[in-house]
């Protein structure tokens, strides 16, 4: 990345390099949440509707674990991912594949909490109708899960935006490399120790500026979407 | 419906860039475990895309301490280690993690302080500015990392007679970080610090630092590079590996390195031996 | 689904409790639904009326006794649907609300449009088949509840005082549509505050007080000729305690 240009500058020129690392962020991030829901949605789904021993249990640690900080969660995969680890043969260590899994593993409790709790409040609401129109558990849950999708999005929206500004984990299991796992967060932290704050900066309010437009993508959409089913 | 259809298409295409980035880079490349200040200077920069010119071997740095980037190297998730930090690694290649060990370049370090000097040592050996600072107890910021950079920063407390772990006060700050956030901290507070030249050269956040005590030959900084040992760890990919290792020490490598300058500054000084040593 | 070779009903219901808690909801009920005119079921609020319904629908299970179906002991009815008072609109569009109650009801995708657009037609509401659910008014939502329980071809329909919150335009509406469905032969079971709306749909009555079946009766005899004194007090507008 040329050193005398600002940040708004490398945009401007359209610097390749710093669109490579803002695909890169994006690609990732976006990956890792769409994972996360796959996984995270139908998990809180689960929760809210069985009981079995232990679920309190479990429930607590699933609120707890939104707060996993994102330097262990990256350092637990990286121990994982290792050559000398249990899944090193997998060799994706230092790719990014490697960052998708933690980040996944990152946004899955911030998005299986609170649907957990949106779910389980709509099941009340929900309960004596469709046990009237005699909805087995699976549909109960599918129906449940599409029915609460606004408030559902927020949840991804705040996974998104955690994936999108972290940087210990997508550290430790990149490695920041040059052209190949560095992103925004790392770059910033890069050239914060390289001494050139302005450009950590100027990269830093273009993230914000990205994440910004995101969620107000977002937030157009489900207007739209609204406006059309109520 | 057709949402459905368009998420699933970008969920297809994002997968398809991602596995991209990892399968093209994946046929010729190496990890490359190294240490920040080779990083921070911008030498990497400079070096590996003509390496990558004659060879076709893309070279992934992973920049860390010395001693963060030997661990990698144990732990097999690099091919090649390149650190400065001579004792700890005569010690990885005795546990039998590397094949043989080469001078790649050296340069220097350097004391960095405020230009106010609050302990009065501009221009001094680097024994006495030691001890003047501590005798003074004026701030001092170091590394804390088990870096090359840490490793000789400690050498050089044990030089001036100083017993670090009783005579350490507030005025000792370790932070436990790479060297440019060393140099930040040590902006911000109005600290000493020592420091590799290139890193100090190609630093623009100098706040109101300089270079306080240079030239001594006890700050002597040499590099060496080593491959691991594929016996460890089969999977290292020594072809590929060894190359880049002949590569540095070649005479074109040895040119290339010397011909790295910031602002007309040479940073590292190419001294390979001209057989393998 | 149009084969149910098998009634579900007599509905016969034997000495069963239904508690909750320290509370008694039900207190040993026995009676008898059988096919015919509607019954109507009244009582003071806490008498049993919403337990009672939901007992027959299966959304709780008796504490004590038995409920037996169509005769058949161990036999869970199919074709059985319920009104709620405040009925819950799924996030999608009313004609989609209609085509998921076909849809649990097992009815064929194919067939699902064309039986949808029927029942839509049946309860007034053809031309807001597109609106959101949600955004349909007290009354039009009833209806849409309504169409729902009918996707399932019930033989026996349960309502807990479906029109207590709607205004009378809305409530004739609503009537009228239960009347339909009761001359089409299926069976009305249903809650209701209002004695003027028992003595329009009412065949037969029960009358409810603390978790019991207090008098039953056919309509006539029940209203003019009520038997006990606490239905009298009803009937009159007192507070029956």
């Amino acid at each position: 990345m040329s050193d005398q240009l600002s940040a708004w500058q490398l945009i401007l020129y359209g610097d390749p390099t710093l669109f490579a690392i803002v695909r890169l962020s994006l690609a990732v991030s976006l990956f890792a949440v769409v994972l996360a829901a796959l996984i995270g949605m139908p998990l809180g789904a689960l929760l809210a509707l069985t009981r079995f021993h232990g679920r309190s249990v479990l429930i607590v640690l699933l609120n707890a674990l939104m707060g996993l900080p994102p330097v262990v969660a990256g350092l637990a995969v990286y121990l994982l991912l290792s050559r000398s680890g249990p899944l090193g043969a997998l060799g994706i260590l230092f790719t990014p594949a490697a960052m998708v899994v933690a980040q996944t593993i990152l946004i899955i409790p911030i998005v299986a909490a609170p649907t957990r709790q949106t779910i389980e409040d709509l099941w009340g609401e929900y309960r004596d109708e469709l046990s009237a129109m005699g909805v087995g558990p699976g549909g109960r849950m599918m129906t449940l899960l599409w029915d609460a999708r606004f408030s559902l999005l927020t949840a991804v929206l705040a996974g998104f935006g955690r994936a999108a500004a972290e940087v210990g984990a997508v550290m430790i299991v990149g490695g920041n490399i040059a052209g190949f796992t560095r992103t925004m967060t790392t770059t910033i932290a890069l050239e914060t120790s390289k001494g050139d704050l302005p450009l950590a900066l100027g990269l830093g309010l273009i993230l914000v500026t990205i994440v910004i437009a995101i969620n107000a993508a977002v937030w157009g959409t489900r207007i739209w979407a609204e406006r059309r089913v109520g | 419906m057709r949402f459905g259809v368009w998420s699933i298409a970008l969920i297809g295409l994002l997968g398809v860039t991602l596995a991209g980035a990892a399968a093209t880079a994946e046929d010729r490349s190496i990890v490359v475990a190294s240490t920040t200040s080779t990083q921070d200077s911008g030498l990497f920069g400079y070096l590996l895309p003509l390496f990558r010119a004659k060879t076709g071997i893309d070279v992934k740095v992973i920049a860390q301490g010395t001693g963060q980037a030997l661990d990698t190297a144990r732990r097999g998730d690099a091919d090649v280690v390149f650190v400065h930090a001579k004792s700890q690694e005569e010690r990885f290649l005795a546990e039998g993690f590397g094949v043989k060990r080469f001078d790649v370049m050296y340069n220097d370090f350097v004391l960095i302080g405020p230009n106010s000097d609050p302990a009065g040592i501009r221009g001094k050996d680097i024994e006495t500015a030691l001890r003047a600072i501590q005798a003074k107890a004026a701030p001092f910021v170091s590394r804390g990392d088990r870096s090359g950079t840490h490793a000789a920063e400690l050498a050089l407390w044990k030089l001036a007679g100083i017993e670090l772990e009783s005579a350490k006060g507030p005025w000792y700050r370790e932070i436990g970080q790479g060297m440019g956030a060393a140099l930040n901290t040590a902006g911000a507070m109005d600290a000493y610090v020592l420091s590799d030249r290139g890193t100090w050269i190609s630093f623009r956040n100098r706040a109101d630092l300089a270079i306080v005590v240079e030239g001594d030959k006890r700050l002597f900084n040499q590099y060496g590079v080593m491959l691991v040992n594929p016996e460890k760890h089969p999977q290292v990919k020594k072809d590929l590996g060894q190359a880049f290792v002949d590569w540095l020490i070649s005479p074109e490598g040895q040119a290339a390195i010397a011909g790295y300058k910031i602002d007309g500054q040479q940073l590292f000084f190419p001294d390979a031996e001209k057989k393998g040593s | 689904m149009m084969r149910a070779p098998l009634s579900d009903l007599p509905l016969v219901i034997d000495q069963v409790s239904l508690e909750a808690g320290a509370a008694r909801l039900l207190d040993r009920v026995s009676l008898t639904i059988a096919p015919g005119p509607p019954t109507l079921i009244i009582g003071p609020n806490g008498a049993g009326k919403t337990s009672l319904l939901r007992l027959c629908m299966g959304l709780v299970s008796p504490s004590a006794g038995r409920v037996t179906w169509g005769g058949r002991a161990d036999h869970a009815p199919e074709r059985r649907a319920m009104v709620f008072q405040r009925p819950v609109m799924l996030r999608r569009s009313a004609a989609a609300n209609v085509g998921y109650a076909l849809a649990q009801a097992g009815v064929p995708r194919r067939l699902r449009a064309a039986c949808g657009a029927e029942l839509l037609e049946r309860v007034g509401l053809a031309d807001l088949a597109g609106r959101p659910a949600r955004r349909l008014s007290g009354g039009e939502q009833q209806r849409l509840a309504l169409a729902r329980a009918l996707a399932r071809k019930p033989e026996i329909l349960l309502l807990d005082e479906p029109t207590a919150s709607l205004d009378p335009a809305a409530s004739r509406s609503i009537e009228e549509i239960i009347l339909m469905a009761a001359q089409s032969g299926i069976k009305i079971v249903m809650a209701s505050h209002d004695l003027g709306q028992v003595r329009r749909l009412a065949g037969d009555v029960i009358f409810m007080l603390r978790g019991t079946v207090h008098e039953r009766g056919t309509a006539s005899d029940f209203l003019e000729t009520p038997s006990t004194p606490e239905a009298a007090a009803f009937l009159r507008g007192d507070l029956v305690i």
